[in-house]
């Protein structure tokens, strides 16, 4: 276990630079931007100029940068994320309430894309068939096409013609279905390909060619010996797929009018609530860095080669 | 990872059965289409894209508005026709703003020491911790939307990975004979920089940079969705799509058409850029073996 704890350490500085980082980008955008905060917060049309200036008092906004960086950062390593500008409570209370809705629809979206995905690469990998080449027309389609229309798409056909699914979705086990399907589809194209390239690799490597002499079936190759060989190039790629689902849900939450942290981000950006985008912009790099170290780590669990070459 | 084998054949099979050369024409005349709708909108379209008509609103498509009308009786094709001019400039001018300010900041990163180096690499990773369009999401929040804005949060998104491309092309190239023999000749770095690195790193960027046009076009439209492209009244797909939302159950014209135009180019643009990134990748064989 020794290595695995050296190699954990090593990977901390880059990951305590990266969360200093995405603090330090918000608080520069926080200071960057156009028209003083404390207006912003006190919300009213006209302020008189004494009440700007306690308010401004107040969050530290009369401070010398510095002393402000050093103060933001300090509360941030507390966990204090401050207070709304537009709901006026705890901006930790408001992410809170919107984390577990958004992990439901991506952890949802997520196992139907590989339930999609799987057998799509596992019947198509080097083949040259119809089923092949319509397999890869639809993956271009969902690639190339913005989720959101294909939510408000899925929105018109089944909610509002068929009226199967609510129109506004919710926090019910009906209203996640049509948000998943929008999330998923716009991964399962770029999920579906990236399995099918591990696929056909593994398939031309001798392994493949000795389990066919043994006598195995096309099927069985494909599954017992080609499957797990996809697995790396899904743990490269799954940094990308993790953005695609968290980006994914600040869309897929606004076209359902679904609670969730996508929601509240696109809400707090075009309100302009700085503390709330600040709040999320760094629980999102945190959860990232996290992530990412994960999948690091899986690599040498699931890569046997890996393993023997770290040793 | 050892084995001697390359994929290429498979690949180069593969290519040839998904990308056939009558759709790759077809992607280019639809993308000829497009660059016209952008340059010269009247022809295509007769009338104006802001001329409302509150008798005929949320028409249906039909002889006299081929796409039908939207929620002010504004013909759709029009809105269509003049909304490439936004909806390209955001996708397309981000991706070559980051393009050009991602492979100056590359090739300075892999020429200039390890001072240089570092900074512009943890900057990178930094911004390669955010998912894309959060960070374009935090340019917005600080610069405010609109459609330029809207353009160079998305060039911020999008330039961490064409400075990476453009080191690791960088650092090959800094060895390279060519280089040294101008080294010798006493050339200044930034000559050298300009003249003999940056053209020798173009290819593999400018193929990335096709791949990332169709996605910066998404990211453009999704931005404009919700809310933080142009101003109101102005014709752009993402934000027409926003506001079909609010007559799904009586209009299907005005939230189908603006995103076909959306899905349409970009699946040109991604036949395209495939077909130029295997013709790049099949030179690029040539001088490796």
């Amino acid at each position: 276990m020794r290595p695995a704890g050296r190699w954990l350490l090593g990977r901390l500085p880059r990951a305590v630079i990266v969360l200093v980082g995405a603090a330090t980008v918000t608080f520069v955008a926080f200071h960057l931007l156009p028209g003083d905060p404390a207006r912003v917060s006190l919300g009213t049309p006209n302020p008189t100029a004494q009440l700007v200036a306690t308010t401004r008092h107040q969050m530290g906004l009369d401070r010398p940068l510095a002393q402000q960086y050093l103060v933001f950062v300090g509360r941030l390593a507390r966990g204090d994320l401050g207070m709304s500008y537009q709901l006026h409570e705890p901006v930790a209370r408001v992410i809170g309430r919107g984390l577990w809705p958004t992990v439901e629809l991506a952890l949802a979206a997520f196992a139907l894309a590989v339930v999609v995905a799987v057998p799509l690469a596992v019947a198509t990998a080097g083949r040259r068939r119809a089923s092949a080449a319509l397999s890869w027309t639809v993956e271009l389609v969902l690639i190339s096409s913005p989720s959101f229309w294909i939510g408000i798409l899925l929105l018109t056909l089944f909610s509002f013609d068929l009226r199967l699914f609510p129109v506004i979705s919710g926090t019910s086990a009906r209203g996640l279905v049509l948000p998943a399907v929008t999330l998923a589809a716009s991964i399962v194209g770029v999920l579906t390909q990236i399995l099918r390239e591990g696929l056909e690799r593994a398939l031309d490597e001798p392994f493949t060619t000795s389990a066919r002499a043994r006598g195995s079936g096309e099927t069985g190759v494909r599954l017992r010996h080609g499957l797990r060989h996809t697995l790396i190039p899904l743990l490269t790629t799954s940094g990308w797929i993790l953005g695609a689902l968290f980006t994914g849900s600040v869309v897929v939450e606004t076209v359902f009018s679904r609670q969730g942290l996508g929601r509240v981000a696109a809400a707090a950006i075009t309100g302009r609530d700085l503390p709330t985008v600040t709040g999320v912009v760094v629980v999102s790099a945190l959860a990232f860095t996290v992530l990412n170290i994960a999948l690091d780590a899986a690599y040498h669990l699931v890569d046997p080669r890996l393993r023997e070459a770290a040793a | 990872m050892t084995s001697i084998p390359e994929t290429l054949p498979a690949a180069r099979g593969r290519a040839a059965a998904w990308a056939p050369r009558p759709g790759v024409v077809a992607a280019w005349i639809l993308l000829a289409l497009v660059a016209l709708a952008v340059a010269w909108p009247s022809l295509l379209a007769a009338r104006d894209p802001n001329a409302a008509d509150p008798a005929t609103a949320l028409a249906g498509p039909g002889a006299g508005h081929l796409f039908g009308t939207d929620e002010l009786g504004r013909d759709v094709l029009s809105r269509v026709v003049y909304g490439a001019r936004p909806s390209l400039f955001i996708g397309a001018g981000s991706t070559l703003t980051a393009l050009v300010a991602g492979s100056l900041l590359g090739v300075l990163a892999a020429t200039s020491g390890r001072a240089v180096d570092g900074v512009v690499m943890r900057v990178a990773d930094v911004l390669l911790a955010f998912p894309g369009l959060l960070l374009a999401l935090l340019v917005i929040a600080a610069i405010g939307p609109g459609t330029t804005d809207a353009m160079i949060a998305l060039a911020c998104a999008s330039v961490p990975g064409f400075i990476r491309i453009a080191r690791s092309q960088g650092l090959v190239i800094r060895r390279a004979d060519y280089v040294r023999a101008a080294v010798v000749l006493g050339r200044g770095r930034a000559a050298i920089q300009l003249r003999h690195v940056l053209p020798n790193a173009l290819p593999p960027l400018l193929a990335f940079a096709m791949i990332n046009i169709g996605a910066a076009i998404i990211s453009g439209a999704t931005l404009s969705f919700l809310g933080l492209g142009p101003p109101a009244p102005t014709p752009e797909w993402g934000a027409m799509l926003s506001t079909s939302r609010g007559y799904l159950s009586v209009a299907w014209a005005p939230a189908v058409f603006p995103g076909l135009a959306i899905t349409v180019t970009v699946i040109a643009v991604n036949v395209a850029g495939r077909d130029l990134r295997r013709r790049f990748e099949g030179r690029q064989a040539v001088p490796r073996a």
